[in-house]
């Protein structure tokens, strides 16, 4: 059975369909693109995964690891290991980056009944962490988010997931806004934890990400629904004919 | 006004009477301020600076004077996180120098005396309109008269207020306390009010620094969640002088807190840190006016409330300044975090500007804990209860964090990390 196995997922926002059977299934280890125009739903998926309130699953299911994944709260969905690399990452004013990323990973140590680490442990893990994705200290003793650019944000959500070393991470369109740079380290961000254990779907509008990030399948969404699946080369032929053509074709 | 909170009042005049010949001190106040509130009694809705604090809890509660009896003060000591700091413990409102604490042959530059021995009303002015010190003048027995000469750094010192209640026979006590720091003299006081049960602590505090004295004055209100602490603090500030407050209000059924600052001297500086974090009835009011009466002096006022179950929580601020003070620099900022649908604040502001090159502002929020906030946090794990706790944290610790005074705050900061264990989110 595969990692995650998503079954006629629909899902609405306020009332307004906004998945309409999605149908997909991602093998332990491996990583796959969703991509597809805006309003397509991709970033819906990405937080009804992740068990964001406001939206509401009418039909079908998602298992992970066999397991009930609408069925757990937020954190419970963290402490089984997945992680959502948002969008938007969040301001938290007053609240200092290495407290919450130690908060957090004693968080899910302890629902794993794992014991927690304390601060001076914690400090090396993070700066070895800071260093292998080529980013400064100074990132630890700021608030969180607060005050970053908005390639830093994306940056923190990486070295996050560096951290916490997730089964699953869903990256929701993480290289926008990013120059090449920070599209890098990104890319190697998750690159370095690619491997048996981890799986990623990558939520992205462009291809870009892919050239640095090689996915071993790439879906399409369009309207709520995946209307085509394929390898890698399909990320390079929509990068040449654009969605258009796809979503005729779903359509008809 | 209701006949029960009359007859709480008048309860309040007819001890005055009986007491009067054995009240120590000039007895003229006294009898100025009994004849006040046998006027007026106690304050109700209808009085404009009342407006959002009834009093109605206390009607009906025959309150007694404070006896020695029945002494729970030393189990209340005990709670007291350690500290090697020189210790004022007053229990019912009555100095206990069997309690207190310090260094042998004293604490240089700080001398300590009572008011039972040495009475002395100070210079706090005879206000027409505040019963909280009229009732204190009335029936003030004892209190704390502490005084540090002029350039001596006296370090800390931690003045402990202990009550005993009685939910029958509630006492009240009603002490006279005065801090007086000399010219270029340094003190930080640490004050923490602690009690079981129902009572009424009604303290009057006098501080007056004179020229370029620092006062560094934390406060820890913890009183008993059954009990009702109306308290006013008045400061004079001299020239060049500082007085810097951090407050936290987490006890009392109702809580009153009234400051007064007179800046007197040219170029002094005033803050107030506060945070009111409160549950299940309470209520708590901060009223505060700043009387910019020199020029060139600052006054910064920053309240924090966290409002839980069918919490009230009342700020009200008043900056006034004078024709004189040129170049004041005031500032006022009253921020509320409601965690409940049914939690309260109440935000008054008010500014009497009578000079022309100024800068005053004020302002005030009100708001929820951010549902996005709470799913980022979520989102990596944190469980939602320690997430809220995490959010309320951040909400406080600008007041917190910035003590400069590693016990203090760490009392402080204990005592909001506490307040979660009885309070389930």
């Amino acid at each position: 059975m595969a990692l995650l196995e998503i079954r006629g997922l629909a899902a609405e926002v306020e009332g307004k369909p906004i998945l309409r059977g999605v149908d997909l299934s991602l093998p332990e280890g491996e990583v796959h693109a969703i991509m597809g125009p805006n309003g397509s739903g991709k970033s819906t998926l990405a937080y009804v995964l992740a068990g964001r309130e406001g939206y509401s699953v009418n039909a079908g299911s998602v298992r992970f690891d066999g397991e009930d994944l609408l069925a757990m709260d937020p954190e419970a969905r963290a402490a089984v290991g997945l992680f959502l690399a948002f969008q938007y990452p969040v301001e938290l004013p007053g609240v200092g980056n290495a407290n919450f990323l130690r908060t957090a990973l004693n968080a899910v140590r302890r629902a794993r009944a794992e014991p927690e680490i304390d601060a001076m442990k914690f400090l090396k893990e993070a700066r070895a962490a800071l260093k292998r994705l080529s980013m400064s200290e100074e990132m630890l003793k700021r608030n969180v988010n607060v005050g970053f650019s908005g390639g830093e944000k994306k940056r923190n959500e990486i070295f996050q997931m560096a951290l916490l070393r997730p089964r699953l991470a869903i990256l929701d369109e993480t290289d926008s806004g990013l120059d090449i740079d920070a599209l890098k380290i990104v890319a190697n961000g998750v690159n370095a934890l690619r491997g048996e254990k981890f799986s990623a779907l990558v939520i992205t509008h462009y291809q870009r990400l892919l050239d640095h990030i090689v996915p071993d399948k790439v879906h399409v969404l369009s309207e709520g629904r995946i209307v085509r699946s394929g390898g890698p080369e399909l990320a390079l032929s929509l990068e040449e004919s654009g969605y258009a053509g796809l979503v005729a074709e779903a359509a008809a | 006004m209701s006949a029960a909170l009359r007859q709480t009042g008048e309860n309040f005049s007819a001890r005055y009477q009986g007491l009067a010949p054995r009240l120590p001190g000039p007895p003229d106040l006294r009898r100025r301020a009994a004849a006040w509130f046998d006027r007026h009694g106690l304050p109700d809705t209808r009085d404009e600076s009342w407006r959002f604090t009834s009093l109605r809890p206390l009607a009906g509660i025959v309150f007694s004077r404070a006896e020695d009896q029945d002494d729970t003060a030393p189990s209340l000591l005990a709670r007291l996180p350690p500290t090697e700091a020189p210790l004022l413990v007053f229990a019912q409102g009555r100095m206990r120098a069997d309690l207190s604490r310090f260094p042998a042959g004293g604490q240089a530059g700080l001398s300590v005396a009572s008011f039972a021995n040495e009475p002395s009303f100070g210079n706090v002015p005879e206000s027409e309109t505040e019963p909280l010190s009229a009732l204190n003048t009335m029936l003030a027995e004892d209190g704390a008269r502490i005084a540090v000469a002029p350039s001596a750094d006296a370090g800390t010192l931690v003045l402990l207020h202990l009550a005993s209640g009685h939910a029958e026979h509630p006492p009240a006590f009603h002490p006279r306390h005065q801090i007086r720091l000399g010219a270029g003299a340094r003190l930080t006081l640490i004050e923490i009010a602690l009690g079981t049960s129902v009572y009424l602590h009604n303290p009057l505090t006098e501080v007056v620094l004179a020229e370029q004295a620092e006062l560094l004055h934390l406060r820890l209100q913890d009183e008993s969640a059954a009990a009702f602490h109306l308290a006013s603090l008045h400061v004079a500030l001299g020239p060049g002088s500082a007085y810097e407050s951090v407050a936290l209000v987490r006890g009392a059924r109702i809580a009153r807190s009234e400051l007064t600052a007179a800046i007197v001297g040219e170029g002094a500086r005033f803050a107030l840190h506060a945070a009111q974090i409160l549950g299940g009835e309470q209520l708590a009011d901060i009223t505060t006016v700043v009387r910019h009466l020199a020029p060139g002096a600052s006054s910064r006022q920053s309240i924090r409330n966290v409002l839980t179950e069918r919490a009230h929580g009342v700020f009200q601020g008043r900056i006034a300044v004078d024709r004189i003070a040129q170049k004041t620099d005031g500032y006022q900022m009253n921020k509320a975090l409601l965690l409940s649908e049914e939690a309260q604040i109440n935000s008054k502001p008010e500014l009497e500007i009578f000079a022309d090159d100024v800068k005053c502002s004020h302002g005030a929020t009100v708001g929820a804990l951010d549902p996005n906030q709470l799913f980022y946090l979520q989102s990596r794990g944190v469980p939602k209860a320690e997430a809220r706790a995490i959010l309320v944290a951040a909400f406080l610790g600008e007041t917190l964090e910035a003590i400069p005074h590693s016990w203090g705050r760490s009392v402080l900061e204990g005592a909001v990390q506490s307040w979660w264990k009885d309070r389930p989110l």
